[in-house]
């Protein structure tokens, strides 16, 4: 494989960052073979994000679900679930681990922004300013059933909500002056005259008057990622977000494509073009030759694909239950029933079944493939497949092009899925000059190369 | 052989009881708000022999009543998770209102601490009396005793059936069914109470103590729902007759204590600090002022009447050095109160039994997990 050569790219010093999303609900997991670790044991934790620290990762990443995703009648049986509250589980992990960033996804509809930000504030201090948070906006009334409120927003009204509860937090981050707290017993009062202000928000979403408990961290404040997909959830990011963590990672013409579209958000929100990362989740396996890679990979799809999980993603594409079918015979005969979305299996994967399932028929008939092979092969994925050289280029190309600044790894094991990223892979993007050989900052702030908070 | 009597918990919120603590304690005043700090106070109670440490929340600042105590504190449950990742054998109650906050947040918060602890999770039922915490918090104002009661109560319930709403066996991990739980073996709580309703399962498997150990304020919320009544009286004889009446399985005595040190009398530290505010005495709080000797002796005659005591030192950075060197080793050589033992529950340290789902099915009683791991 030729090298790129560093000086013909649009960035040429361009450098790759790393996060590490610890998923704990869906099938990317593989739980079934022998290797595979506890979700919930602290110690599966803390080992994966150890490893993505002697990695020199950016962040270590958790998802949020309010609610147990259901089919065919009850609670998703196939994959792995059942995950800590990630602030609690990150301020955990922030007293034992020293450099990396600690990012909680948490939901603006089902939360209230005093209660939210101060809890993010509290970690931020905790973790000396190595705290984010990925502003989700998940509002459906089937999530609203485990809360006071229920379902209670409007579709249109879920970023605005979440504007507006970034607003009311940023004000809360800076409700403290510098140099708020007395520096010696002798003085009059524990906190300077003036120096805590009160925040006062009566909005269309929030009605709040309160007096911020925390001080600003090493950051200023937590990194704020989105990662809602639509058009709003973009400008929703370009106005608002840090960090992009998008579904536009494997493919370079369409990592390139949505990272010019949301630089053209930026432009539009007035914000600099180098003011916003984007990293797309991603699975990296990772093979000594192309051959060890694929077959490796072949492996973590079948196990990520069993049979049943296959019908399970079938049943969803399809709109009706196919649970009592052959995953190995053909797809099945039938069109697809297209309903309402509830949203009892997180984001909905696929904005038109009928269009989705005559690609499937026509690539299967095509190929010759059985359903499984069909939902392998043509179903929700994403991820890269190589040796460490061969990646490292790939991954060069992508961010001196402007494609991306970096990924979000999800290990397809845990707690030892990371390793072969940190040993193998994080070396040679070294030896090429697209990633750090130390950390240089001590927030995550710095790791991501953002500029300080005003 | 069976475990001495009386269990002993801390409270380590701020810089201790007294409103002007700050201005005694050993660090700068800002450096509270610090994870140096709070490690190096989980570390001392831990090391002294503390069975349980409690935080104090709110969602408005801790001040005094005149506007010159501290005004910042990071949220009890951020803290308590910190402070179980850097010490082993703490027992560690956060204060959790859910007066406003969301019972299904706070019952996911709580079984968390309990995963990240290793089975050494407390929480402490609070309440937010104050108007002001709900404008902090955006929600209707929830007035009058009687309606904080019903939140109170109703959150318990909520929290309580979510813990149990995935039974200990649920991750069945079926390589031949292809399935990694059991759904029969996870439970919808279909809570109905007077104001809200919640749905479940919980989100988080179940703590590894099966439910986090319970302490309210005694008559907060009914005694069967929690496992540690908080009592008080201003004797040891009033304090053991609220205990006999609290009707919880253990009561802990609250106790205020400042104690001599190695180079100021108790007295004379209270009145170096009565300089900028006064210490209210509260009728429901024991207060013992003096030499370690008679803190001593008072948690021996208590140790008959209750099953244990919440200690609220002065100056936690003084009155810890003291409980460390002169109480608790004095307790423990007397067989008063004993260490919490490594690799064990918080559960098993309080001598509680662990409680099964209330979803389990009949008959099949689940084994409980291992108690190290
Ligand atoms: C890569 C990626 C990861 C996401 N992770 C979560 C998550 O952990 N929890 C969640 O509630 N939503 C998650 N979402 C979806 C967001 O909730 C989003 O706010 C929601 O789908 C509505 O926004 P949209 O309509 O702009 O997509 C994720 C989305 C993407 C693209």
């Amino acid at each position: 494989m030729t090298r790129t050569d560093p000086h013909d790219v649009p960035r040429p010093d361009a450098r790759l960052h790393f996060g590490v999303f610890f998923q704990g609900v869906n099938h990317w997991t593989i739980w079934s073979d022998p290797s595979s670790g506890s979700q919930i044991d602290p110690a599966s934790f803390l080992r994966v994000a150890r490893a993505a620290e002697r990695g020199l990762f950016d962040a270590f990443f958790l998802g949020d679900g309010l609610r147990l995703r259901e089919s065919e009648g009850g609670v998703h049986e196939l994959d792995v679930a059942g995950r800590p509250d990630s602030i609690t589980q990150l301020s955990a992990l922030a007293a034992a681990t020293e450099r990396i960033g600690l990012v909680s996804t948490s939901n603006t509809t089902f939360n209230e922004p005093g209660d939210l930000a101060r809890r993010l504030a509290g970690l931020d201090l905790l973790s000396g300013g190595r705290a984010g948070w990925n502003v989700v906006t998940t509002h459906n009334a089937w999530t609203g059933e485990n809360f006071r409120r229920g379902g209670f927003l409007d579709h249109a009204d879920r970023y605005r909500r979440a504007e507006e509860f970034l607003s009311v937090a940023r004000a809360v981050w800076n409700g403290w002056a510098q140099g708020a707290v007395a520096d010696s017993a002798e003085a009059r009062s524990w906190s300077v005259p003036g120096a805590v202000g009160r925040v006062r928000v009566e909005g269309a979403h929030f009605d709040v008057d309160l007096a911020p408990t925390l001080p600003r961290s090493a950051q200023g404040h937590p990194v704020i990622f989105q990662a809602g997909d639509s058009g709003e959830g973009r400008d929703f990011a370009a106005r608002n977000a840090d960090v992009v963590f998008s579904a536009h990672g494997t493919d370079f013409d369409d990592a390139l494509a949505f990272a010019e579209d949301v630089r053209r958000r930026l432009r539009a929100a007035g914000r600099a073009e180098d003011a916003l990362r984007i990293l797309p989740g991603t699975e990296i396996v990772i093979g000594a030759t192309e051959k060890e890679a694929e077959e490796k990979a072949r492996w973590v799809r079948l196990h990520q694909v069993t049979p049943a999980v296959a019908l399970g993603i079938a049943s969803r594409l399809w709109g009706f239950d196919l649970s009592g079918r052959d995953a190995d015979g053909p797809l099945p005969a039938e069109d697809p029933v297209v309903a309402a979305y509830e949203g009892r299996f997180g984001t909905r994967w696929v904005d038109d079944p009928r269009a989705v399932v005559a690609e499937w028929r026509a690539k299967a008939d095509a190929n010759g493939w059985s359903l499984r092979e069909t939902v392998i092969e043509l179903g929700p994925q994403r991820g890269h497949v190589g040796t460490p050289a061969g990646l490292a280029e790939k991954f060069a190309r992508f961010v001196r092009h402007g494609a991306l600044d970096g990924f979000n790894v999800s290990p397809y094991l845990v707690p030892d899925g990371l390793d072969d990223i940190v040993e193998l892979l994080v070396p040679e993007l070294q030896e090429r000059g697209v990633y750090r050989t130390a950390y240089t900052g001590t927030t995550l702030r710095e790791h991501l190369g953002l500029a300080p908070v005003a | 052989m069976p475990r001495p009597a009386l269990h002993l918990a801390v409270e380590i919120d701020g810089d201790g009881a007294h409103p002007a603590a700050w201005r005694r304690a050993a660090h700068a005043p800002g450096e509270l708000l610090s994870p140096r700090r709070l490690a190096r106070t989980a570390a001392a109670a831990e090391n002294a022999g503390f069975t349980l440490v409690t935080l104090e929340d709110s969602i408005l600042p801790p001040g005094s009543a005149d506007g010159t105590g501290p005004v910042g504190r990071i949220g009890a449950v951020e803290r308590a998770a910190f402070a179980a990742a850097s010490t082993s054998v703490l027992g560690i109650a956060p204060v959790l209102a859910t007066t406003y906050a969301e019972p299904f947040h706070v019952s996911s918060q709580i079984a968390s601490l309990d995963h990240v602890s290793a089975g050494r999770a407390g929480w402490v039922v609070g309440t937010e009396e104050d108007p002001a915490a709900a404008r902090a918090w955006g929600r209707p104002v929830v007035g009058g005793a009687d309606a904080i009661a019903r939140e109170a109560r109703d959150g318990l319930r909520v929290v309580r059936d979510l813990w149990d709403s995935w039974e200990d066996d649920a991750v069945i991990r079926s390589v031949a069914t292809s399935r990694y739980l059991d759904r029969s073996r996870l439970h919808y709580v279909d809570f109905e109470g007077e104001t809200y309703s919640v749905k479940g399962p919980s989100i988080v498997p179940r703590p590894p103590q099966g439910r986090p150990v319970v302490l309210a304020p005694a008559g907060l919320v009914p005694a069967e729902l929690t496992d540690v009544a908080l009592v008080g009286g201003p004797t040891p004889a009033g304090a053991g007759a609220a205990a006999s009446a609290a009707g919880a399985p253990l009561a802990f005595a609250e106790v205020e204590v400042a104690l001599d040190a190695p180079r100021e009398t108790a007295r004379e530290r209270i009145a170096d600090l009565e300089r900028y505010a006064p210490w209210e005495g509260r009728p429901d709080r024991l207060r013992y002022t003096g030499p370690a000797a008679g803190l001593v002796e008072l948690l021996a005659d208590l140790a008959g009447r209750v099953d244990g005591v919440r200690l609220r030192p002065l100056v936690l950075d003084e009155d810890l050095a003291v409980l460390s060197r002169l109480v608790l080793p004095e307790l423990f050589v007397r067989r008063l109160a004993a260490r919490p033992l490594p690799g064990t529950t918080l559960r098993t340290s309080l001598g509680l039994p662990r409680p099964l789902s209330r979803f389990t099915t009949a008959g099949a009683a689940a084994p409980a997990p291992e108690e190290t791991r």
